[in-house]
């Protein structure tokens, strides 16, 4: 089972969380052309590694983090909030 | 190569089991092939044979970085079945179908197929709708499908939970009888013997860690046993599609890694004689009892992406919630082996067989949860592509243009997201 830690709930079973998908997609603008849509939207890089993901805390505090994990170990090496201000504001207030 | 026959059994019965040989030769890779096949699993094996067969073509390879068997081959719940709906999927699993039911007199290989029933339980009034739709089109598109009512499922199959107030009770199934099971390390084996009699070499423990490209073809590729250079290269990695293609510096696929778990438990007295499939409110859930006696099941994938040939426990946990829900006389069976494989889960649930933006690379890809099924077909049609340089009509919808034109074949309706297409 893999363990996250919730920066807000701490140390939890990943049953808690609903996995997200990619962390690392960059959508384009909502007018740019229809193949930079579609590659955003279709296109995976599906990292051998160590990859940026989202997942949500869906049984604990709701919020979406952003983990990195290697995809071929399932070693999880940092989790922090994917609101980059709310990660600001957790850190502050450590 | 001795061929199997009722006289041989019968013979090598007299003469203390000395007269079989080896299954298939173990060549040393030469460094020049007209086709060379990269990955050993089921597809790739079964499209060396028909390539040889069918088109009968000499100097072909099957390179495979493991062992034969090794891999998704040996990882699955060897359920066969075409009870698919859309075009391109329908008359291409059907197909399939048909070549399993003569797969052992093709093979000279006994792939103990057994077509046992497929059955899909319903548990809703509008479960039967969706049902019913499929079964029509099943119908009419040559294939055979019943739905069956919960009286009759409850004299075919007694044990099931029939309870009135179960959280899912069962109101009947859609049931298609030519479907099965078989036995998957047999046509793995079936196919690589077949192969090597008609000249493949099949080159085991050969990883390809290097394709070289020039003027927008593949010049040669780097393997772990030396460099080989090749007409023609057809890739059936799935599992791993994505790191090959950015070997070959293409770019990105449609397709995520994910694996996906199966479980048997101790040997049983014979209990259940068909394969039964459970599917509802999240649950996913299909088992059936192999001719040991094990109980093979499945359920849904990790739902995060790896590359990791490893379950994680919490599905152990979701699969046996759903056997004690369905089979409540399964509570002291004990699980005996669980294992995983690695599969590409694309962005509609189906396959892709088609060229690629090399002119001399091919492409068999995103097999989802359907590849042990598919395999003979994909073989055929993967052979056909690559002798005939244009797809077959049957496949030819399953290309890697179809998300840009928007002809997505997405079965179960859930949109670009691959871990939903379980």
């Amino acid at each position: 089972m893999l363990q996250i830690k919730c920066p807000f709930c701490g140390k939890r079973d990943q049953t808690e969380f609903s996995y997200g998908g990619d962390g690392q997609i960059t959508y384009p603008a909502l007018n740019a052309d229809e193949d930079s849509w579609h590659d955003a939207v279709f296109l995976r890089q599906n990292i051998y590694g160590r990859q940026i993901e989202t997942w949500q805390h869906s049984h604990g505090c709701r919020s979406w983090l952003l983990v990195e994990r290697d995809t071929v170990t399932h070693e999880i090496f940092s989790v922090e909030l994917a609101h980059g201000d709310w990660q600001k504001q957790v850190e502050k207030n450590k | 190569m001795t061929r199997f026959s009722a006289w041989e059994v019968i013979k090598n019965g007299f003469t203390n089991q000395s007269g079989w040989s080896r299954q298939w030769r173990d060549p040393q890779p030469k460094s020049n092939y007209d086709i060379v096949v990269i990955g050993g699993g089921l597809h790739g094996l079964a499209t060396a044979y028909y390539l040889a067969k069918n088109f009968n073509l000499k100097n072909i390879a099957v390179v495979e970085k493991g062992w034969i068997g090794g891999g998704n081959a040996g990882r699955n719940t060897t359920i066969v079945r075409s009870n698919y709906m859309l075009k391109g999927n329908r008359e291409f699993y059907e197909d399939s179908l048909k070549m399993w039911e003569n797969l052992s007199h093709e093979l000279n290989y006994n792939v103990m197929f057994s077509q046992r029933s497929h059955i899909t339980l319903y548990h809703t009034p509008g479960a039967l709708d969706s049902a019913a739709r499929r079964y029509n089109i099943m119908l009419q598109t040559g294939s055979d499908a019943e739905i069956w009512s919960r009286a009759k499922l409850k004299k075919e199959i007694p044990h099931l939970n029939y309870a009135n107030d179960a959280r899912f009770p069962i109101h009947g199934a859609l049931v298609q009888k030519r479907a099965g099971t078989a036995r998957h390390d047999a046509v793995a084996w079936g196919y690589a013997r077949a192969a090597d009699k008609l000249g493949v070499d099949i080159i085991q423990k050969c990883e390809v860690t290097a394709i070289n490209r020039k003027a927008g073809k593949i010049a040669s590729i780097g393997t772990s046993r030396g460099k080989i250079t090749a007409r023609k290269i057809a890739l059936a990695v799935a599992g791993n599609t994505s790191r090959l293609w950015q070997l070959a510096d293409l770019g990105n696929l449609p397709i995520e890694s994910h694996k996906l778990q199966a479980f048997v438990t101790e040997p049983l007295k014979p209990l259940l004689d068909h394969v039964i499939v459970f599917g509802v409110g999240g649950a996913h859930f299909y088992i059936s009892q192999s001719d040991k006696g094990g109980l093979v099941f499945g359920g849904d994938i990790d739902w995060y992406k790896s590359y990791a040939q490893k379950g994680n426990l919490h599905i152990v946990q979701d699969v046996s919630e759903s056997a004690l829900s369905l089979l409540p006389c399964l509570g002291r069976v004990k699980l005996l082996r669980h294992w995983s494989g690695v599969v590409d889960m694309s962005m509609d649930g189906s396959f892709f067989m088609c060229k690629t933006p090399l002119d001399n690379l091919y492409l068999n890809a995103g097999w989802n949860y359907g590849g042990f099924k598919a395999s003979p077909a994909s073989g055929w049609y993967f052979a056909d592509l690559i002798a005939n340089d244009r797809p077959n009509d049957i496949i030819k919808d399953h290309n890697l243009e179809r998300f840009k034109t928007g002809h997505h074949i997405d079965e179960s309706g859930a949109g670009p997201d691959p871990k939903l297409h379980g």
